[in-house]
């Protein structure tokens, strides 16, 4: 059994901290991804659990048992590398055997632990082949053989499928996720790539900075972002973020550039006057009649990509603005191939709630109209 | 080339074959030379093609040696000789994987003094301080005997420093697979680190065993016994002697001897010796 | 440079430094403490009695005309060894870098010397030079050269020169060589297309390109030339005749050794440890910007 528990956990380096106080609580079996952009602190997190990494403050638990002062070999876990770590000199049964030796396990148990992961990885016509006589997602399947065979209490993944092309990405993704659903062992998965980390995870944790910005399953993040920076980094195109004020008495939301969002019917009477980020995504914007319209887009680029297009282009002002305000920059997606041209002047309007409010100044959600 | 000159190349190659007969002048007299009667040499000028006594020069050498300068046989010598630039190339190999080991992938109290106590040997060659490094090996009672041929020249900051450079280059991701797969310090070092060192260790062998080899002030100094006499040294001991009854067959079968096993290994090893070279000056 | 993951381990660092460190300190650092204390001491002549006498020695070393004689050998000799060696080696190197086939024989054929020890080079020379049976002084005496470097210091030197330079030719050649195969083809190319002629190429492109190989080779000629010629001079003139052929590490061990002066050579042996210094530094400045090139 592998929970796994985080209560305050924190990484300092000399000064600096990078990690600032983790709580969570991850259960037996689950697939929770750590995701954020480079220099957030995700890899410093699993390379903590997998005792890599010092803990200096704060304590992890593995299946009950903190684990701040053991060794590597003892926690339970496997790590598959981004580079992954194969040792050059050894074969690939020799790789997936090396911890095996080390525990001290009989011969033939080594034997059969290996050929079964081998089989399991379609590995077996490898097995006496050096790392460098191996493609990518060969290796790849390599090292995932050696968490494999330890038969661990956790997988940690540290950006395993980074160092493959986009193709095989996507094949060994599915890979993982059938292997990770038929052993059902406990996995903490890193990536930067919002896409891996939607597919993967059955939570995922938003890092930004050293903190863990939202906890969630992927689609709640999705669909309620608990902040802005969370709400830009899932979702592909990125969320839309326009600059609006909440009204007096905040039966109203206006556009800094002057148009009224859902005016009347709303019910935000704590934020009165405020100022916020209004966000919303290019997929839920729709082209609608002008009467109807909320806001107009001004095409400057149509990207067209077969399932869907792309139209960029900025938001265009109710009224004239000062120079040098900065425009509201703002893209729309639209399902197959859409008839719209550079230079096009677009009547748009959100669809229900689907606006997302977060605070000017701090980022953090508000509500969603 | 670009150019499609032929004399060009043919010029090329001129210069080379010439550079090849100038490197090679002075060995093809010495073994013209090692195959004469000395009586041939002792007047008049070096003949330059061979002459007819190659194996009896050779095993006169070989065998009881030159009678003049002490009798050491030849045989003897070469293997002193080959027991020093053992010791030393082995010796050498061994302290510096070790320390260089110490230095990158451990983090303890006084570890740059360490480190810099060792880099400044690269600063003092051995030439520059004989007189009381001769004290010490003589006050140690090292005089006369291999550990006083071998010891001494030893510690070396180079060969530290080469593996220090090379360590640096394995991946952490190594180290930290080793560790999850629970090998400790000295199984890392035994089962991953050495096995990857192979090829430096090789081509810092070839470097090595020329270099101990070679050495001819240090093992003049300190042996005076004539049973640890090494070859190198041993030629100068004859050709003292030789002013007075020049043996040159003799001696220039020696010389010949001399050179045989460092060349065989260059020739042998030779791109392992270029890249013990490169390596080495980096 | 350091490595992210570390083992820790209180006792075994110093286990594993433990050889190296002790052979340095017994066999390097004693010895030259010791050289710097004797350099500030004086012996009577029966060795009874030892004074500190500062830096007496020293200055007497720079008053000795036999010593500043024996600097201005070992300058002229370093000179010496170093253009001659490093000047065919470029040329054979060159040439190497031109013929495509055979490339690989030649460099075989050239290499092997860095095999041979200094002191059997010279006594190679040494015969061949041998006044009376050696084939180029006979050579010598048919154009009407009287060769004999027991008597004439200029011959001497001359003998140790060139067995000292032939030695060094093998490594140049084998770093020049590395050095050209380094140089971009498509640049000579270039060259080419813009009208450079072979001999424009060279020094316009190659030379310059070539450089920090050149520099590189310069130290360790000098250094080679300084240091480890000891037994190409042993072995053969014994710093003769006269003081033709004293370099100053044969000075320091023949007054050493010989004229057992022993806080004059410990003396000596600091001025040496200054110029390896000197050395050594000027290289690892040059190695560190090589790094950025």
């Amino acid at each position: 059994m592998a929970e796994i528990g985080f209560s305050q956990v924190k990484k300092r380096y000399g000064g600096t901290q990078v990690i600032h106080g983790i709580d969570m609580q991850i259960s037996d079996g689950e697939f929770i991804v750590i995701v954020g952009p480079s220099g957030c602190g995700k890899s410093t997190l699993l390379r903590m659990v997998a005792g890599l990494e010092a803990i200096s403050e704060g304590e992890i638990s593995i299946g009950g048992q903190v684990v701040n002062d053991l060794e590597p070999k003892d926690r339970n876990i496997a790590l598959v590398f981004q580079n992954y770590a194969l040792y050059p000199h050894m074969s690939v049964y020799d790789n997936m055997a090396y911890g095996l030796k080390i525990a001290k396990l009989s011969r033939p148990e080594i034997e059969e632990r290996v050929q079964q992961a081998a089989k399991m990885l379609e590995l077996a016509h490898l097995l006496e082949r050096k790392p460098r006589q191996l493609s990518g997602g060969q290796r790849q399947r390599v090292a995932m053989g050696r968490a494999i065979v330890r038969d661990p209490g956790t997988f940690l993944f540290d950006e395993p499928l980074s160092n493959l092309d986009a193709k095989l990405r996507v094949q060994m993704r599915l890979e993982i996720k059938q292997l990770q659903r038929s052993l059902g062992t406990t996995s903490l998965y890193v990536t930067h790539d919002q896409v891996e980390a939607m597919t993967l995870a059955d939570r995922l944790i938003v890092m930004n900075a050293g903190v863990a910005e939202q906890i969630d399953t992927p689609m709640a993040i999705y669909d309620r972002p608990a902040s802005r920076f969370v709400a830009g980094f899932i979702g592909s195109p990125a969320m839309n973020f326009l600059a609006g004020r909440v009204g007096e008495g905040g039966r109203e939301l206006r556009l800094e550039q002057g148009m009224p969002l859902r005016s009347g019917s709303l019910n935000l009477g704590n934020l009165a006057g405020q100022p916020v980020t209004v966000g919303v995504r290019p997929e839920h914007l729709q082209v609608v009649a002008e009467e109807d319209a909320e806001m107009h887009l001004q095409v400057r680029l149509v990207e067209t990509l077969g399932a869907d297009s792309l139209a960029h282009g900025h938001l265009v002002p109710a009224e004239e603005q000062p120079n040098g305000t900065p425009e509201d920059i703002l893209t729309l997606r639209l399902p197959g191939v859409a008839r719209i041209a550079e230079g096009d002047r677009l009547p748009l309007r959100a669809a229900e709630e689907s606006l997302h409010l977060f605070d000017r100044e701090s980022g953090w959600r508000l509500a969603d109209v | 080339m670009i150019e499609h000159r032929p004399w060009l190349v043919w010029l090329s190659h001129g210069v080379l074959l010439l550079g090849v007969l100038i490197v090679a002048f002075p060995i093809w007299i010495a073994f013209v030379a090692s195959t004469h009667a000395a009586s041939d040499l002792a007047s008049g000028v070096t003949p330059l093609l061979p002459g007819g006594y190659l194996f009896e020069n050779y095993a006169r050498a070989l065998g009881s040696g030159h009678e003049a300068s002490g009798a050491v046989p030849v045989s003897l010598m070469m293997w002193n000789s080959l027991v020093m630039a053992l010791a030393i190339a082995i010796g050498k190999i061994a302290i510096s994987l070790l320390s260089a080991y110490a230095i990158v992938y451990f983090r303890f109290p006084f570890r740059m003094l360490c480190f810099w106590t060792i880099f400044v040997t690269l600063m003092l060659p051995v030439e520059v301080r004989i007189l009381p490094t001769f004290e010490v090996v003589a006050d140690l009672g090292l005089l006369n005997s291999y550990a006083g041929l071998s010891v001494p020249l030893i510690a070396s900051a180079t060969a530290t420093f080469l593996f220090r450079q090379f360590f640096l280059t394995v991946p952490d991701e190594l180290v930290e697979a080793a560790r999850i797969d629970g090998a400790g310090p000295l199984r890392f070092f035994k089962d991953v680190l050495l096995p990857l060192s192979r090829t430096n260790i090789a081509a810092l062998f070839v470097i090595l065993f020329i270099y101990g080899w070679n050495q001819y002030l240090w093992p003049l100094l300190i042996t005076t016994d004539e049973s640890f006499y090494t070859i190198v040294m041993g030629i100068q001991r004859m050709v003292t002697v030789a002013d007075a009854e020049p043996q040159w067959p003799l001696i220039m079968a020696t010389t010949m001897l001399a050179m045989i096993p460092p060349v065989f290994v260059v020739v042998a090893m030779q791109r392992l010796f270029v890249k013990g070279l490169v390596e080495t000056e980096k | 440079m350091e490595k992210r993951v570390v083992f820790r381990h209180a006792w075994l660092p110093y286990l594993l430094l433990l050889p190296q460190l002790a052979i340095t300190l017994i066999f390097f650092i004693w010895p030259a403490s010791q050289a710097l204390y004797q350099s500030v001491l004086r012996q009577d002549p029966f060795g009874l009695r030892t004074s500190f006498v500062g830096l007496e020695n020293f200055a007497r070393l720079l008053r000795d005309p036999l010593y500043l004689d024996s600097f201005q050998v070992t300058i002229v000799f370093s000179i010496a060894v170093t253009a001659l060696s490093m000047g065919l080696a470029l040329l054979l190197a060159i040439m190497a870098d031109r013929v495509i086939k055979g490339a690989t024989s030649y460099k075989t054929l050239l290499i092997w010397p860095y095999a041979v020890a200094p002191a059997v080079a010279g006594v190679l020379w040494w015969f061949i030079f041998n006044p009376t049976i050696g084939i180029l002084s006979y050579g010598l005496s048919l154009v009407g050269y009287d060769w004999n470097h027991a008597l004439d210091g200029g011959d001497a030197l001359t003998l140790v020169i060139i067995a000292s330079a032939w030695k060094q030719i093998s490594y140049n050649f084998l770093f020049f060589l590395a050095g050209l195969q380094a140089i971009p083809k498509s640049l000579i190319e270039a060259a080419a297309i813009d009208g450079a002629g072979p001999g424009r190429r060279f020094w316009t492109i190659i030379f310059p390109l070539l450089s920090p190989t050149t520099f590189f080779l310069l130290v360790v000629n000098v250094v080679y030339a300084f240091f480890d010629t000891f037994g190409v001079i042993h072995a053969t003139t014994n710093g003769g005749p006269g003081q033709a052929t004293t370099i100053l590490v044969y000075k320091v061990f023949s007054d050493g050794f010989i004229g057992l002066n022993l806080g004059s050579s410990a003396a000596q042996s600091v001025v040496l440890m200054l110029i390896v210094i000197a050395l050594t530094v000027v290289q690892f400045r040059y190695v560190e910007r090589r790094v950025q090139y």
